[in-house]
């Protein structure tokens, strides 16, 4: 359920908006939902909106904890 | 795709399989809901089922807003449509059966204005283009959808769109999630023997991890919400299976990149400004779940189009021998249905549960392991 | 005053004009539009033998014929349009069978009202790629239908060609054992067309991959002539053709997810959309089917040739009755690649 994809904001437009890119493929989308997004933000979208900006730190962590699940053993 | 494929990766799909077969006790079976129709997508899309180990069960639940959602709310939306108004809707609602085989796929092509839409915003263009025009948005889904329909209602209110509403059918996931744990089958019966839950993913980001404690607590059951990739799959699936191996219910979070414990509390605002619950709704497969729907608050009535229109109160029923209900809750599998593959096929859908691209059925159906299976039965 | 000038006192306004009831029903109208827009732009000689049929002399050998009903929406889209989309589609289907296309035919069925520029555009896409292609449009028809009653434009193209001797290929030849190839990137047509429908509106470069595929046939069946199968994954897409294919020739498939080219940004849009690649349909690519030890040596073939250049072995074929046709996965397991069920619509779930 919930179909949402993690986009890179390339531009903020007018009212609450903002264009997103995924591998070049570029949607306009609302910002309405999300407080303090900028360019360069990784937004999770949804329905034409962003959910939730996306921690790069915290995805590292993950990758770094399933990478590391032999050695951590 | 950044943050995409890096949770598909092949190597790592490898070292997590072989972790999880390490760590999962042999003597036991671990019998693992995923609430959301995401992870079923994930599961079977991606083949996860082949790196789990034979006694690591995944149970398919209720989660999807299109298989719950019973037949007279879709028949109401058909009727709107009928009356005139121009209806739009996701595309995940088209071909979902309604009453006497109808869909909105099929009320389209009978001449009814229905549109699909990707997301509010296009709605409220429609409305604002056609003036003259009703136009009803048709809103489905869990809370990770309701914070859209929020905006575009605050929107339409400001600028005082007279010809724009909602058709709200928006449902509560940690609802339904109790509704199932309190179901008969679970709690006495230990039919469903459900181990552990994933916890939907982006419902989670919206509402947070909080709300899931009480079911930790209250079924002492361990709840990991997880990523909807193949790999965060996975690496939940190891964070259960430790869980019940070391006796502890907690709720934890796989899927940190997204999800905080509070969740998006300006989208929470913003439902809470709009929406208020319902005292019960009913979900298709569940019977009426006390406090588990939203509807459109007295301020924004004029946006509500329960009471802009007159909606009938039809019974549809399902069809005789659709097993959707049990589906859905996790009772029985798709191939227990009798109407699985011989009557009903994605291409003559009897159920929602065949329908919606995450409906159990239609993932069996599509990525199908039974197909595999009864082959093998053939040929032994 | 020429002969042409007595006939048509005035030349048809191709800027402002619009398609009306007359230019279908037999009369003056409509032989000037015949002439001045689509006799003009065809051009060849046959056509201009000026009959209801065109003539020619019987080819030797065995004859293929193929035809199709065009009825995309929108009439242009990245990459192409209705016309040149006809002129491949037909070429493609009559090369599928190993054939060298001949000849195409092409019927219209305008609706009433529909701007005479835009079928202008249209008609001249169609001429280039038939142009370019060598197979000429030598007959053909036009009716009007009311407004209401028609999207523009319907076009009904059929085509003839004439395949080689010692070449026999078809779905049922398939085999258990033989490689499966790909002409090059899956999902490019379908894409560029979803982008350009209005509810939809996302950006992108992809454009269609709409092309004729029979120089890159011809070269394939001259250094592989056994081939088993070659068939073009259009609607429905890959997966579609893959089952078609299974199904005829009862037997089973196991595909490689890795191995099938996917272009990021098609990949990114349908991710977005919720859509399966495999499912989105093609209009420049073919599937071919090879025993296996030839498959080197025809993805080598494929590869030297500019619309083969992307070319790869994505599976192969199994015994199996049933006719599955599977995929390993990207992740490393397995799943069933199945028949499409209806249409494959976006999805927010």
């Amino acid at each position: 359920m919930c179909l949402a994809l993690p986009a890179k904001i390339v531009e903020i437009t007018e009212g609450d908006n903002a264009i997103v890119s995924l591998e070049g493929v570029k949607k306009e989308i609302s910002l309405a939902l999300v407080a303090d997004a900028k360019v360069g933000d990784y937004v999770l979208v949804h329905v034409g909106y962003a959910l939730n900006t996306i921690s790069p730190e915290e995805a590292e962590k993950t990758l770094a904890l399933m990478a590391e699940m032999e050695a951590a053993q | 795709m950044k943050y995409v494929d890096e949770f598909r990766d092949k190597a790592l799909a490898k070292k997590l399989a072989k972790q999880i077969a390490e760590e999962a006790d042999q003597s036991r079976q671990y019998n693992l809901m995923e609430f959301c129709g995401g992870h079923t997508h994930a599961i079977f899309r991606y083949g996860v089922q082949d790196l789990m180990p034979n006694n690591v069960h995944f149970v398919h639940g209720p989660g999807c807003p299109v298989c719950v959602l019973p037949i007279p709310r879709i028949d109401n939306a058909i009727e709107l449509a009928e009356q005139g108004a121009i209806v739009c809707t996701y595309g995940d609602m088209m071909r979902v059966p309604a009453s006497g085989k109808n869909s909105l796929i099929k009320a389209k092509a009978a001449g009814s204005d229905i549109r699909m839409v990707y997301s509010t915003m296009d709605a409220l263009k429609i409305a604002r283009d056609n003036p003259e025009r009703e136009v009803v948005f048709f809103a489905i889904g869990f809370e990770t959808t309701t914070p859209p329909t929020a905006v575009a209602i605050k929107v339409a209110a400001a600028e005082g769109l007279k010809n724009f509403s909602v058709f709200c059918n928006h449902v509560l996931t940690p609802a339904a999630i109790q509704h199932i744990l309190q179901s008969p089958e679970v709690r006495e019966l230990g039919q469903v023997h459900i181990d552990g839950f994933y916890g939907p993913s982006h419902v989670s980001s919206i509402i947070g991890s909080a709300p899931y404690d009480y079911f930790a607590e209250e079924f002492q059951k361990p709840v990991v919400i997880a990523g909807f990739e193949p790999l965060d799959v996975m690496q939940s699936t190891l964070m259960l299976i430790r869980q019940i191996n070391e006796g502890r219910f907690e709720v934890e979070n796989e899927y940190t990149r997204v999800v905080t414990p509070e969740g998006n509390e300006k989208a929470q605002d913003l439902v809470s400004e709009v929406f208020e619950l319902r005292r019960a709704f009913e979900w298709r497969g569940l019977g009426e779940v006390p406090y588990s729907a939203l509807k459109i608050k007295e301020e924004f009535a004029e946006y509500d189009a329960e009471r802009r229109f007159a909606v009938s109160e039809s019974k549809g029923k399902d069809v005789k021998g659709c097993e959707c209900p049990a589906i859905l809750r996790g009772v029985k599998k798709p191939t227990d249905c009798k109407l699985f593959g011989t009557v009903c096929t994605p291409d003559n859908p009897m159920g929602s549960c065949m329908v919606s691209s995450e409906g159990s059925c239609a993932a069996y159906w599509s990525y199908g392991r039974f197909r595999l299976e009864r082959a093998k039965e053939a040929a032994e | 005053m020429s002969r042409m000038e007595k006939r048509f006192p005035t030349k048809i306004n191709m800027r402002r004009g619009k398609v009306d009831m007359t230019h279908g029903s037999g009369g003056r109208a409509m032989a000037q539009l015949i002439e001045e827009l689509f006799a003009r732009h065809f051009d060849n000689e046959l056509l201009a033998q000026g009959n209801d049929q065109a003539m020619f002399d019987a080819p030797k050998g065995r004859m293929v014929m193929s035809v199709d009903g065009h009825v995309v929406s929108p009439l242009f889209f990245p990459g192409g349009d209705i016309g040149s989309l006809s002129v491949h589609g037909t070429i493609n289907d009559v090369a599928m069978s190993g054939a060298v296309p001949l000849y195409l035919s092409a019927g219209f069925i305008l609706e009433e009202g529909f701007p005479l520029e835009e079928l202008e555009k249209i008609v001249v896409s169609m001429a280039r790629a038939a142009k370019d292609a060598g197979v000429p449009v030598v007959t053909g028809d036009t009716k009007v239908v009311e407004r209401g009653k028609g999207d523009g434009v319907f076009i009904t193209t059929t085509g003839i060609g004439v395949v080689p001797d010692g070449i026999d290929i078809s779905g049922a030849n398939v085999r258990a054992g033989d490689a499966i190839l790909i002409s090059g990137h899956i999902g490019d047509h379908g894409v560029a067309i979803m982008s350009s429908r209005e509810n939809l509106a996302f950006e992108t470069e992809i454009v269609s991959d709409s092309a004729a595929l029979h120089g890159l046939v011809a070269d394939m069946v001259a250094a592989v002539p056994e081939i088993h199968a070659l068939r073009d994954p259009t609607r429905g897409g890959l997966a579609a053709t893959l089952n078609e294919i299974a199904y005829q020739a009862e037997v089973g498939m196991k595909l490689f997810e890795e191995k099938i080219p996917l272009r990021n940004e098609v990949d990114a849009a349908c991710e977005f959309l919720g859509l399966d690649p495999l499912y989105v349909a093609n209009e420049g690519k073919l599937v071919a089917f090879c025993p296996a030890e030839r498959a080197e040596r025809l993805l080598e073939v494929m590869r030297a040739h500019p619309l083969g250049a992307d070319s790869a072995i994505i599976g192969e074929v199994l015994k199996d009755e049933m006719g599955f046709v599977t995929m390993e996965t990207g992740f490393g397991g397995t799943r069933i690649v199945d028949w499409l069920a209806g249409e494959q619509l976006p999805r927010i779930c």
